[in-house]
Protein backbone atom coordinates (compact mmCIF):
# COMPACT_ATOMS: atom_id res chain seq x y z
CA UNK A 1 0.00 0.00 0.00
CA UNK A 2 3.00 2.63 1.38
CA UNK A 3 4.65 1.58 -2.65
CA UNK A 4 1.46 2.44 -4.38
CA UNK A 5 1.08 5.79 -2.23
CA UNK A 6 3.01 8.28 -4.83
CA UNK A 7 0.93 6.37 -7.54
CA UNK A 8 -2.25 7.19 -6.06
CA UNK A 9 -0.78 11.22 -5.48
CA UNK A 10 0.01 11.48 -8.83
CA UNK A 11 -3.56 9.70 -10.27
CA UNK A 12 -5.49 12.10 -7.86
CA UNK A 13 -3.70 15.54 -9.26
CA UNK A 14 -4.69 14.21 -12.68
CA UNK A 15 -8.12 13.43 -11.97
CA UNK A 16 -8.67 17.13 -10.35
CA UNK A 17 -6.58 19.12 -13.11
CA UNK A 18 -9.22 19.59 -15.55
CA UNK A 19 -11.84 21.43 -12.46
CA UNK A 20 -8.97 23.83 -11.42
CA UNK A 21 -10.30 26.27 -14.36
CA UNK A 22 -7.31 25.40 -16.64
CA UNK A 23 -7.57 27.69 -20.06
CA UNK A 24 -8.49 25.54 -22.95
CA UNK A 25 -4.75 25.61 -24.45
CA UNK A 26 -3.32 24.79 -20.94
CA UNK A 27 -5.88 21.32 -21.27
CA UNK A 28 -5.27 20.56 -24.91
CA UNK A 29 -0.93 20.34 -24.00
CA UNK A 30 -2.12 17.99 -21.24
CA UNK A 31 -4.24 15.64 -23.48
CA UNK A 32 -1.22 15.73 -25.73
CA UNK A 33 1.21 14.75 -23.33
CA UNK A 34 -1.38 11.90 -21.76
CA UNK A 35 -1.30 10.79 -25.11
CA UNK A 36 2.04 10.72 -26.01
CA UNK A 37 2.86 8.59 -22.76
CA UNK A 38 0.62 6.25 -23.72
CA UNK A 39 2.36 6.09 -27.49
CA UNK A 40 5.73 5.91 -25.07
CA UNK A 41 4.38 2.97 -23.08
CA UNK A 42 3.16 1.04 -26.14
CA UNK A 43 6.69 1.68 -27.93
CA UNK A 44 8.47 0.93 -24.95
CA UNK A 45 6.83 -2.89 -24.62
CA UNK A 46 8.34 -3.56 -27.85
CA UNK A 47 11.25 -1.13 -27.75
CA UNK A 48 12.44 -1.20 -24.82
CA UNK A 49 12.15 -4.25 -23.06
CA UNK A 50 11.51 -6.54 -26.14
CA UNK A 51 14.46 -4.54 -27.65
CA UNK A 52 13.05 -4.63 -31.11
CA UNK A 53 13.73 -0.72 -31.74
CA UNK A 54 10.58 0.20 -34.38
CA UNK A 55 10.90 3.31 -35.97
CA UNK A 56 7.89 2.94 -37.78
CA UNK A 57 5.45 3.38 -35.01
CA UNK A 58 3.52 5.66 -36.83
CA UNK A 59 1.82 2.91 -39.15
CA UNK A 60 0.10 1.54 -35.82
CA UNK A 61 -0.81 5.16 -34.91
CA UNK A 62 -2.17 5.92 -38.34
CA UNK A 63 -3.70 2.58 -38.31
CA UNK A 64 -5.66 3.40 -35.27
CA UNK A 65 -6.76 6.87 -36.20
CA UNK A 66 -7.91 5.29 -39.59
CA UNK A 67 -9.44 2.53 -38.11
CA UNK A 68 -11.57 5.05 -35.77
CA UNK A 69 -12.14 7.66 -39.38
CA UNK A 70 -13.16 4.74 -41.78
CA UNK A 71 -16.03 3.25 -38.99
CA UNK A 72 -17.32 6.56 -39.08
CA UNK A 73 -16.49 7.57 -42.52
CA UNK A 74 -18.03 4.56 -44.42
CA UNK A 75 -20.58 3.32 -41.45
CA UNK A 76 -21.78 6.11 -40.05
CA UNK A 77 -21.23 5.03 -36.70
CA UNK A 78 -19.23 7.15 -33.82
CA UNK A 79 -15.15 7.10 -34.35
CA UNK A 80 -15.28 6.24 -30.72
CA UNK A 81 -15.70 3.08 -31.83
CA UNK A 82 -12.71 2.38 -33.24
CA UNK A 83 -11.19 2.43 -29.34
CA UNK A 84 -12.50 -0.75 -29.31
CA UNK A 85 -12.29 -1.89 -33.14
CA UNK A 86 -8.55 -0.80 -33.22
CA UNK A 87 -8.08 -3.95 -30.52
CA UNK A 88 -8.84 -6.76 -33.53
CA UNK A 89 -7.60 -4.51 -36.12
CA UNK A 90 -4.01 -3.43 -34.93
CA UNK A 91 -3.59 -7.34 -33.57
CA UNK A 92 -4.33 -8.69 -37.27
CA UNK A 93 -2.04 -5.84 -38.63
CA UNK A 94 1.12 -6.41 -35.64
CA UNK A 95 0.60 -10.53 -36.59
CA UNK A 96 1.09 -9.55 -40.56
CA UNK A 97 3.64 -7.12 -39.78
CA UNK A 98 5.71 -9.07 -37.01
CA UNK A 99 5.23 -12.36 -39.74
CA UNK A 100 7.63 -10.37 -42.37
CA UNK A 101 9.33 -8.20 -39.73
CA UNK A 102 10.93 -10.08 -37.03
CA UNK A 103 13.10 -12.50 -38.73
CA UNK A 104 15.11 -9.39 -39.10
CA UNK A 105 17.10 -8.64 -36.06
CA UNK A 106 18.65 -5.81 -34.50
CA UNK A 107 19.03 -2.71 -37.10
CA UNK A 108 17.45 -4.56 -40.27
CA UNK A 109 14.51 -4.77 -38.19
CA UNK A 110 14.18 -1.16 -37.71
CA UNK A 111 14.47 -0.09 -40.98
CA UNK A 112 11.85 -2.69 -42.14
CA UNK A 113 10.00 -0.82 -39.56
CA UNK A 114 11.10 2.69 -40.81
CA UNK A 115 9.54 1.42 -44.11
CA UNK A 116 6.61 0.15 -43.33
CA UNK A 117 5.66 3.52 -41.77
CA UNK A 118 6.27 5.08 -45.03
CA UNK A 119 4.70 2.20 -47.02
CA UNK A 120 1.01 2.69 -44.87
CA UNK A 121 1.51 6.36 -45.48
CA UNK A 122 1.66 6.24 -49.49
CA UNK A 123 -0.85 3.94 -49.38
CA UNK A 124 -3.12 6.06 -47.08
CA UNK A 125 -2.54 8.88 -50.03
CA UNK A 126 -3.24 6.48 -52.90
CA UNK A 127 -6.73 4.25 -52.06
CA UNK A 128 -8.27 7.49 -52.53
CA UNK A 129 -11.63 5.64 -52.71
CA UNK A 130 -11.21 3.94 -49.41
CA UNK A 131 -9.22 6.91 -47.26
CA UNK A 132 -10.56 9.48 -49.13
CA UNK A 133 -6.67 10.31 -49.94
CA UNK A 134 -5.11 13.27 -49.65
CA UNK A 135 -8.22 14.66 -48.56
CA UNK A 136 -7.93 13.47 -45.61
CA UNK A 137 -11.26 12.66 -43.09
CA UNK A 138 -13.20 14.81 -41.06
CA UNK A 139 -15.55 14.27 -38.15
CA UNK A 140 -18.49 16.57 -39.17
CA UNK A 141 -19.91 16.45 -35.82
CA UNK A 142 -17.49 16.95 -32.76
CA UNK A 143 -18.44 15.06 -29.59
CA UNK A 144 -17.39 17.85 -27.19
CA UNK A 145 -16.33 21.47 -27.65
CA UNK A 146 -15.17 21.23 -24.71
CA UNK A 147 -11.84 19.24 -24.30
CA UNK A 148 -12.49 17.88 -20.28
CA UNK A 149 -14.11 15.07 -21.62
CA UNK A 150 -11.37 14.01 -23.98
CA UNK A 151 -8.96 14.49 -20.78
CA UNK A 152 -10.75 11.95 -19.29
CA UNK A 153 -11.01 9.52 -21.54
CA UNK A 154 -7.00 9.55 -22.76
CA UNK A 155 -6.53 9.32 -19.18
CA UNK A 156 -8.42 6.27 -18.65
CA UNK A 157 -6.50 4.68 -21.43
CA UNK A 158 -3.42 5.83 -20.71
CA UNK A 159 -3.90 4.60 -16.80
CA UNK A 160 -5.06 1.10 -18.37
CA UNK A 161 -2.45 1.37 -20.64
CA UNK A 162 0.32 1.57 -17.66
CA UNK A 163 -1.30 -1.25 -15.27
CA UNK A 164 -1.39 -3.51 -18.31
CA UNK A 165 2.12 -2.74 -19.29
CA UNK A 166 3.24 -2.98 -15.57
CA UNK A 167 1.13 -6.63 -14.99
CA UNK A 168 2.74 -8.36 -17.96
CA UNK A 169 6.62 -7.00 -17.49
CA UNK A 170 6.22 -8.61 -13.94
CA UNK A 171 5.33 -11.52 -15.29
CA UNK A 172 6.86 -14.78 -17.17
CA UNK A 173 6.10 -12.58 -20.48
CA UNK A 174 8.42 -9.81 -19.77
CA UNK A 175 10.80 -11.73 -18.30
CA UNK A 176 11.14 -13.57 -21.95
CA UNK A 177 10.87 -10.12 -23.16
CA UNK A 178 14.04 -8.56 -21.15
CA UNK A 179 15.85 -12.19 -22.26
CA UNK A 180 14.92 -11.79 -25.89
CA UNK A 181 16.55 -8.31 -25.77
CA UNK A 182 20.13 -9.44 -23.71
CA UNK A 183 20.41 -12.14 -25.97
CA UNK A 184 17.84 -13.51 -28.33
CA UNK A 185 20.25 -17.17 -28.95
CA UNK A 186 20.94 -17.72 -25.63
CA UNK A 187 16.94 -17.07 -24.57
CA UNK A 188 16.06 -19.36 -27.86
CA UNK A 189 18.31 -22.47 -25.33
CA UNK A 190 16.63 -21.65 -22.07
CA UNK A 191 13.37 -23.02 -24.15
CA UNK A 192 12.02 -19.56 -24.80
CA UNK A 193 10.06 -19.67 -28.63
CA UNK A 194 11.58 -16.39 -29.41
CA UNK A 195 9.64 -15.64 -32.53
CA UNK A 196 6.28 -16.10 -30.75
CA UNK A 197 7.19 -14.01 -27.73
CA UNK A 198 8.48 -11.00 -30.14
CA UNK A 199 5.41 -11.32 -31.82
CA UNK A 200 3.31 -10.89 -28.38
CA UNK A 201 5.34 -7.48 -28.10
CA UNK A 202 4.55 -6.13 -31.26
CA UNK A 203 1.13 -6.76 -31.37
CA UNK A 204 0.72 -4.90 -27.84
CA UNK A 205 3.02 -2.60 -28.37
CA UNK A 206 0.84 -2.09 -31.93
CA UNK A 207 -2.18 -2.24 -30.49
CA UNK A 208 -1.69 0.19 -27.33
CA UNK A 209 -0.33 2.92 -29.97
CA UNK A 210 -2.98 2.61 -32.36
CA UNK A 211 -5.50 3.06 -29.60
CA UNK A 212 -3.84 6.22 -29.08
CA UNK A 213 -4.28 6.52 -32.86
CA UNK A 214 -8.13 6.13 -32.15
CA UNK A 215 -8.07 8.64 -29.69
CA UNK A 216 -6.47 11.24 -31.74
CA UNK A 217 -9.12 10.52 -34.27
CA UNK A 218 -11.77 11.49 -32.24
CA UNK A 219 -9.93 14.66 -30.81
CA UNK A 220 -8.72 16.35 -33.66
CA UNK A 221 -11.82 15.40 -35.85
CA UNK A 222 -9.34 15.77 -38.49
CA UNK A 223 -6.59 13.36 -40.08
CA UNK A 224 -4.78 12.88 -43.06
CA UNK A 225 -1.79 10.36 -44.46
CA UNK A 226 0.87 13.17 -43.61
CA UNK A 227 -0.79 13.58 -40.18
CA UNK A 228 -0.74 10.37 -38.60
CA UNK A 229 1.83 8.58 -40.80
CA UNK A 230 4.49 10.77 -40.75
CA UNK A 231 8.20 9.71 -39.61
CA UNK A 232 9.40 12.88 -37.97
CA UNK A 233 6.30 13.75 -36.40
CA UNK A 234 5.29 10.59 -35.10
CA UNK A 235 7.96 7.79 -35.46
CA UNK A 236 10.91 9.68 -34.61
CA UNK A 237 9.33 11.18 -31.61
CA UNK A 238 7.96 8.36 -30.27
CA UNK A 239 11.46 6.97 -30.08
CA UNK A 240 12.68 10.32 -28.51
CA UNK A 241 10.15 10.48 -25.82
CA UNK A 242 11.10 6.70 -24.49
CA UNK A 243 14.58 7.46 -25.11
CA UNK A 244 14.71 10.83 -23.20
CA UNK A 245 11.99 9.82 -20.45
CA UNK A 246 13.83 6.38 -20.11
CA UNK A 247 13.83 3.12 -22.06
CA UNK A 248 12.48 -0.04 -20.26
CA UNK A 249 11.10 2.49 -17.03
CA UNK A 250 7.82 2.29 -16.37
CA UNK A 251 7.66 5.93 -15.55
CA UNK A 252 9.81 6.92 -18.42
CA UNK A 253 7.42 7.28 -21.05
CA UNK A 254 5.40 9.65 -19.00
CA UNK A 255 8.20 11.82 -18.04
CA UNK A 256 9.30 11.57 -21.83
CA UNK A 257 6.16 12.69 -23.16
CA UNK A 258 5.93 16.08 -20.89
CA UNK A 259 9.08 17.19 -21.48
CA UNK A 260 8.76 16.44 -25.69
CA UNK A 261 5.52 18.21 -26.07
CA UNK A 262 6.34 21.02 -23.55
CA UNK A 263 9.31 21.58 -25.60
CA UNK A 264 7.26 21.38 -28.98
CA UNK A 265 5.19 24.37 -27.73
CA UNK A 266 8.04 26.20 -26.50
CA UNK A 267 9.99 25.98 -29.83
CA UNK A 268 7.14 25.93 -31.92
CA UNK A 269 6.23 29.91 -30.32
CA UNK A 270 10.20 30.83 -31.09
CA UNK A 271 10.69 33.19 -33.60
CA UNK A 272 12.57 31.91 -36.40
CA UNK A 273 14.07 29.10 -34.58
CA UNK A 274 10.54 27.27 -34.45
CA UNK A 275 11.21 25.89 -38.28
CA UNK A 276 14.15 24.45 -36.88
CA UNK A 277 12.79 22.11 -34.13
CA UNK A 278 13.94 18.80 -35.73
CA UNK A 279 17.55 19.70 -35.76
CA UNK A 280 16.60 21.36 -31.94
CA UNK A 281 15.58 17.81 -31.47
CA UNK A 282 18.27 15.90 -32.96
CA UNK A 283 20.76 17.77 -30.80
CA UNK A 284 18.65 17.21 -27.32
CA UNK A 285 18.82 13.81 -28.25
CA UNK A 286 22.91 13.37 -29.05
CA UNK A 287 23.06 14.72 -25.89
CA UNK A 288 20.39 12.21 -23.72
CA UNK A 289 22.52 9.29 -25.40
CA UNK A 290 25.93 10.49 -24.14
CA UNK A 291 25.46 11.68 -20.73
CA UNK A 292 21.96 9.93 -19.82
CA UNK A 293 22.31 6.99 -21.93
CA UNK A 294 19.01 5.06 -19.56
CA UNK A 295 17.07 8.09 -20.07
CA UNK A 296 15.73 10.73 -17.20
CA UNK A 297 14.03 8.04 -15.04
CA UNK A 298 16.57 5.48 -15.47
CA UNK A 299 19.83 7.97 -14.58
CA UNK A 300 17.96 10.50 -12.42
CA UNK A 301 20.64 9.64 -9.79
CA UNK A 302 22.95 11.01 -12.31
CA UNK A 303 20.79 14.08 -12.30
CA UNK A 304 20.88 14.79 -8.62
CA UNK A 305 24.34 14.23 -8.03
CA UNK A 306 25.53 18.06 -8.72
CA UNK A 307 22.86 18.86 -5.27
CA UNK A 308 24.21 16.39 -3.21
CA UNK A 309 26.89 17.26 -0.66
CA UNK A 310 29.91 16.80 -1.53
CA UNK A 311 31.33 13.48 -0.43
CA UNK A 312 28.20 11.69 -0.20
CA UNK A 313 28.37 8.55 -2.17
CA UNK A 314 25.55 7.48 -4.39
CA UNK B 1 20.27 -47.51 -23.42
CA UNK B 2 21.00 -44.77 -25.11
CA UNK B 3 19.61 -40.78 -24.69
CA UNK B 4 21.11 -39.21 -27.87
CA UNK B 5 22.08 -40.98 -31.07
CA UNK B 6 23.56 -38.74 -33.70
CA UNK B 7 23.76 -40.51 -36.97
CA UNK B 8 25.51 -39.78 -39.65
CA UNK B 9 25.56 -35.81 -39.53
CA UNK B 10 27.23 -33.91 -41.88
CA UNK B 11 27.10 -30.20 -41.84
CA UNK B 12 28.85 -27.94 -44.58
CA UNK B 13 28.66 -24.25 -44.80
CA UNK B 14 29.23 -23.43 -48.13
CA UNK B 15 32.00 -25.64 -49.15
CA UNK B 16 33.28 -26.21 -46.30
CA UNK B 17 32.59 -29.42 -44.30
CA UNK B 18 32.52 -28.81 -40.51
CA UNK B 19 31.34 -32.37 -40.05
CA UNK B 20 31.76 -35.26 -42.00
CA UNK B 21 29.49 -38.56 -41.32
CA UNK B 22 29.92 -38.33 -37.20
CA UNK B 23 27.50 -40.94 -35.54
CA UNK B 24 27.91 -42.21 -31.63
CA UNK B 25 25.69 -42.16 -28.97
CA UNK B 26 25.30 -40.87 -25.43
CA UNK B 27 23.93 -43.32 -22.80
CA UNK B 28 21.59 -42.02 -20.11
CA UNK B 29 23.56 -41.59 -17.02
CA UNK B 30 26.72 -41.02 -18.31
CA UNK B 31 29.08 -38.08 -19.20
CA UNK B 32 30.44 -38.10 -22.20
CA UNK B 33 33.49 -36.05 -23.42
CA UNK B 34 33.72 -34.29 -26.73
CA UNK B 35 37.57 -33.45 -27.34
CA UNK B 36 39.36 -32.52 -30.74
CA UNK B 37 42.25 -29.93 -31.48
CA UNK B 38 40.79 -26.22 -32.30
CA UNK B 39 38.13 -26.34 -35.59
CA UNK B 40 37.68 -29.96 -35.42
CA UNK B 41 33.66 -29.25 -35.31
CA UNK B 42 32.93 -29.79 -32.18
CA UNK B 43 30.73 -26.71 -31.19
CA UNK B 44 29.25 -27.22 -34.87
CA UNK B 45 28.27 -30.37 -33.64
CA UNK B 46 26.65 -28.93 -30.28
CA UNK B 47 24.75 -26.48 -32.52
CA UNK B 48 23.21 -29.22 -34.16
CA UNK B 49 21.82 -31.21 -31.52
CA UNK B 50 20.81 -27.96 -29.81
CA UNK B 51 18.82 -27.19 -32.75
CA UNK B 52 20.54 -24.21 -34.03
CA UNK B 53 21.64 -25.61 -37.38
CA UNK B 54 19.50 -28.29 -39.08
CA UNK B 55 22.44 -31.06 -40.18
CA UNK B 56 23.28 -30.98 -43.72
CA UNK B 57 22.46 -34.78 -43.68
CA UNK B 58 21.95 -37.39 -41.29
CA UNK B 59 19.75 -37.31 -38.14
CA UNK B 60 20.03 -36.11 -34.24
CA UNK B 61 17.41 -38.41 -32.19
CA UNK B 62 16.82 -37.47 -28.30
CA UNK B 63 14.71 -39.61 -26.38
CA UNK B 64 14.06 -42.03 -29.44
CA UNK B 65 12.37 -38.86 -31.32
CA UNK B 66 14.05 -37.50 -34.16
CA UNK B 67 15.01 -33.67 -33.22
CA UNK B 68 17.07 -32.28 -35.63
CA UNK B 69 14.86 -29.80 -37.93
CA UNK B 70 13.62 -28.39 -34.28
CA UNK B 71 14.04 -24.95 -33.11
CA UNK B 72 16.33 -25.07 -30.50
CA UNK B 73 13.42 -23.38 -27.75
CA UNK B 74 11.90 -27.08 -28.94
CA UNK B 75 14.89 -28.97 -27.86
CA UNK B 76 15.13 -27.43 -24.76
CA UNK B 77 11.56 -28.14 -23.78
CA UNK B 78 11.99 -31.61 -24.71
CA UNK B 79 14.97 -31.83 -21.72
CA UNK B 80 18.25 -30.85 -23.13
CA UNK B 81 19.94 -27.60 -21.57
CA UNK B 82 23.11 -25.94 -22.86
CA UNK B 83 25.87 -23.31 -22.01
CA UNK B 84 28.06 -21.49 -24.49
CA UNK B 85 31.59 -21.57 -24.79
CA UNK B 86 31.68 -17.50 -24.91
CA UNK B 87 29.05 -17.35 -21.86
CA UNK B 88 26.14 -15.25 -22.76
CA UNK B 89 24.46 -14.03 -19.90
CA UNK B 90 21.81 -11.76 -20.16
CA UNK B 91 23.65 -8.85 -18.87
CA UNK B 92 21.47 -6.22 -17.78
CA UNK B 93 19.35 -8.81 -15.20
CA UNK B 94 20.79 -10.09 -12.26
CA UNK B 95 21.66 -13.35 -11.70
CA UNK B 96 18.39 -14.12 -9.87
CA UNK B 97 16.79 -12.85 -12.56
CA UNK B 98 18.62 -14.76 -15.37
CA UNK B 99 17.64 -18.29 -13.69
CA UNK B 100 13.56 -16.99 -12.97
CA UNK B 101 13.79 -16.83 -17.00
CA UNK B 102 14.95 -19.76 -17.19
CA UNK B 103 12.94 -21.60 -14.59
CA UNK B 104 9.67 -20.25 -16.63
CA UNK B 105 9.67 -23.44 -18.99
CA UNK B 106 8.30 -25.64 -16.46
CA UNK B 107 7.23 -23.05 -13.91
CA UNK B 108 3.45 -22.24 -13.83
CA UNK B 109 3.54 -18.87 -11.69
CA UNK B 110 6.31 -16.56 -10.64
CA UNK B 111 6.29 -17.92 -7.26
CA UNK B 112 7.04 -21.37 -8.56
CA UNK B 113 9.79 -20.18 -10.91
CA UNK B 114 11.34 -18.27 -7.78
CA UNK B 115 11.34 -21.05 -5.88
CA UNK B 116 13.53 -23.27 -8.84
CA UNK B 117 15.83 -20.61 -9.19
CA UNK B 118 16.53 -20.18 -5.38
CA UNK B 119 16.60 -24.19 -5.80
CA UNK B 120 19.33 -24.27 -8.20
CA UNK B 121 21.22 -21.29 -7.35
CA UNK B 122 21.57 -22.97 -4.07
CA UNK B 123 22.71 -26.32 -6.11
CA UNK B 124 25.80 -24.61 -7.97
CA UNK B 125 26.55 -22.05 -4.78
CA UNK B 126 25.92 -19.27 -6.56
CA UNK B 127 22.98 -18.14 -4.12
CA UNK B 128 25.01 -15.39 -2.10
CA UNK B 129 25.10 -13.65 -5.77
CA UNK B 130 21.62 -13.58 -6.78
CA UNK B 131 21.36 -10.21 -6.42
CA UNK B 132 24.70 -9.06 -8.47
CA UNK B 133 23.76 -7.66 -12.00
CA UNK B 134 25.33 -10.54 -14.32
CA UNK B 135 27.67 -8.03 -16.47
CA UNK B 136 29.56 -7.53 -13.66
CA UNK B 137 30.16 -11.41 -12.31
CA UNK B 138 33.55 -12.40 -12.76
CA UNK B 139 34.51 -15.23 -15.33
CA UNK B 140 34.29 -17.92 -12.72
CA UNK B 141 30.51 -17.18 -11.66
CA UNK B 142 29.16 -16.29 -14.99
CA UNK B 143 30.32 -19.59 -16.26
CA UNK B 144 28.58 -21.27 -13.72
CA UNK B 145 25.38 -18.70 -13.84
CA UNK B 146 25.06 -20.60 -17.69
CA UNK B 147 25.14 -23.60 -15.64
CA UNK B 148 22.34 -22.77 -13.50
CA UNK B 149 20.66 -21.55 -16.09
CA UNK B 150 20.54 -24.41 -17.92
CA UNK B 151 19.52 -26.61 -14.87
CA UNK B 152 16.83 -24.06 -14.11
CA UNK B 153 14.85 -25.01 -17.02
CA UNK B 154 14.85 -29.09 -15.32
CA UNK B 155 16.92 -30.88 -18.51
CA UNK B 156 17.78 -34.63 -18.51
CA UNK B 157 20.76 -33.40 -20.37
CA UNK B 158 23.24 -30.81 -20.27
CA UNK B 159 25.68 -29.43 -23.21
CA UNK B 160 28.65 -27.70 -21.65
CA UNK B 161 30.34 -25.90 -23.88
CA UNK B 162 34.17 -25.28 -22.69
CA UNK B 163 32.97 -24.68 -19.21
CA UNK B 164 36.43 -24.76 -17.51
CA UNK B 165 38.46 -22.33 -20.48
CA UNK B 166 39.59 -19.51 -18.43
CA UNK B 167 38.79 -20.61 -14.84
CA UNK B 168 41.65 -21.00 -12.03
CA UNK B 169 42.74 -24.29 -10.67
CA UNK B 170 40.25 -23.26 -7.49
CA UNK B 171 37.45 -22.52 -9.99
CA UNK B 172 37.86 -25.83 -11.94
CA UNK B 173 37.67 -27.75 -8.84
CA UNK B 174 34.32 -26.42 -7.90
CA UNK B 175 33.14 -26.98 -11.17
CA UNK B 176 34.32 -30.67 -11.46
CA UNK B 177 32.34 -30.99 -8.27
CA UNK B 178 29.17 -29.08 -9.41
CA UNK B 179 29.64 -31.68 -12.72
CA UNK B 180 29.56 -34.61 -10.59
CA UNK B 181 26.61 -33.57 -8.54
CA UNK B 182 24.54 -33.06 -11.97
CA UNK B 183 25.41 -36.61 -12.61
CA UNK B 184 24.62 -37.74 -9.48
CA UNK B 185 20.98 -36.01 -10.10
CA UNK B 186 20.88 -38.18 -13.12
CA UNK B 187 21.38 -35.76 -15.68
CA UNK B 188 23.33 -37.02 -18.82
CA UNK B 189 26.30 -34.74 -19.72
CA UNK B 190 27.97 -34.09 -22.99
CA UNK B 191 30.89 -32.13 -22.14
CA UNK B 192 33.27 -30.17 -24.79
CA UNK B 193 36.63 -29.35 -23.06
CA UNK B 194 40.42 -28.99 -23.84
CA UNK B 195 41.60 -28.92 -20.31
CA UNK B 196 42.80 -32.80 -20.74
CA UNK B 197 43.57 -33.52 -16.85
CA UNK B 198 39.75 -32.52 -16.56
CA UNK B 199 38.02 -34.52 -19.24
CA UNK B 200 39.89 -37.65 -18.46
CA UNK B 201 38.95 -37.73 -14.56
CA UNK B 202 35.01 -36.44 -15.34
CA UNK B 203 34.47 -38.73 -18.78
CA UNK B 204 33.13 -41.81 -18.34
CA UNK B 205 33.93 -42.12 -22.43
CA UNK B 206 35.18 -40.06 -24.93
CA UNK B 207 34.57 -39.01 -28.27
CA UNK B 208 37.67 -37.57 -30.68
CA UNK B 209 36.81 -35.13 -33.63
CA UNK B 210 39.13 -34.07 -36.03
CA UNK B 211 38.71 -32.00 -39.17
CA UNK B 212 34.79 -33.12 -38.61
CA UNK B 213 35.08 -37.11 -38.24
CA UNK B 214 35.03 -38.69 -35.24
CA UNK B 215 38.49 -40.39 -35.48
CA UNK B 216 38.09 -42.32 -31.75
CA UNK B 217 35.63 -43.11 -28.93
CA UNK B 218 35.86 -44.81 -25.98
CA UNK B 219 37.00 -44.99 -22.18
CA UNK B 220 39.56 -42.30 -20.97
CA UNK B 221 42.54 -45.38 -20.57
CA UNK B 222 41.59 -46.45 -24.32
CA UNK B 223 41.49 -42.86 -25.82
CA UNK B 224 44.45 -41.73 -23.94
CA UNK B 225 46.45 -44.53 -26.10
CA UNK B 226 44.82 -44.40 -29.32
CA UNK B 227 47.84 -43.70 -31.90
CA UNK B 228 45.33 -41.36 -34.18
CA UNK B 229 43.82 -39.23 -31.25
CA UNK B 230 48.01 -38.57 -30.30
CA UNK B 231 48.65 -37.94 -33.98
CA UNK B 232 46.20 -35.74 -34.19
CA UNK B 233 47.21 -33.18 -31.09
CA UNK B 234 50.93 -33.70 -31.51
CA UNK B 235 51.53 -34.73 -35.45
CA UNK B 236 52.89 -37.37 -37.17
CA UNK B 237 55.56 -39.53 -35.39
CA UNK B 238 58.83 -39.12 -37.76
CA UNK B 239 59.92 -42.40 -39.03
CA UNK B 240 63.46 -43.22 -38.16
Amino acid sequence: MKKSLPLLIILALLLILPLIGLSTYALHILVLVIMWSTIGMGWNVLGGYCGQVSFGHAAFFGMGAYTAGLLYFHLGISAWWGLLACIPVLTVTSLVIGYICLRLRGAYFALATLALGEVLRVTAENLVKFTQGDLGILIKQRTWVEKTWFYYIILLVAIGTFLLVKKVIESKLGYYFVAIREDQDAAESMGIDTTLYKTIALCLSGTLTGMAGAFYMNYMGYIDPTVVFPLYDISIVTVMVVMIGGVATYWGPAIGAVIMVFLAEVIRSMPKIGAAHQTLFGILLIFIIIFLPNGIAGDYRKLLRPFRPKGASS
Amino acid sequence: MSLLEIRNVSKHFGGLAALTNVTYEVNKGEILGLIGPNGAGKTTLFNVVNGFYPPTEGEVFFKGEKVSHLKPHQICKRGMGRTFQVVRPLQRMTTLDNVIASAFLRAKSKAEATTMAFESLQFTGLYEDRNAVSKGLPLGKRKKLEITRALATQPEMLLLDESFAGLNPSEQNDLVEIIRKVKGRGITIMVIEHHMKVIMSISDRIVVLNYGEKIAEGNPKEIGNNPLVIEAYLGEAIDA
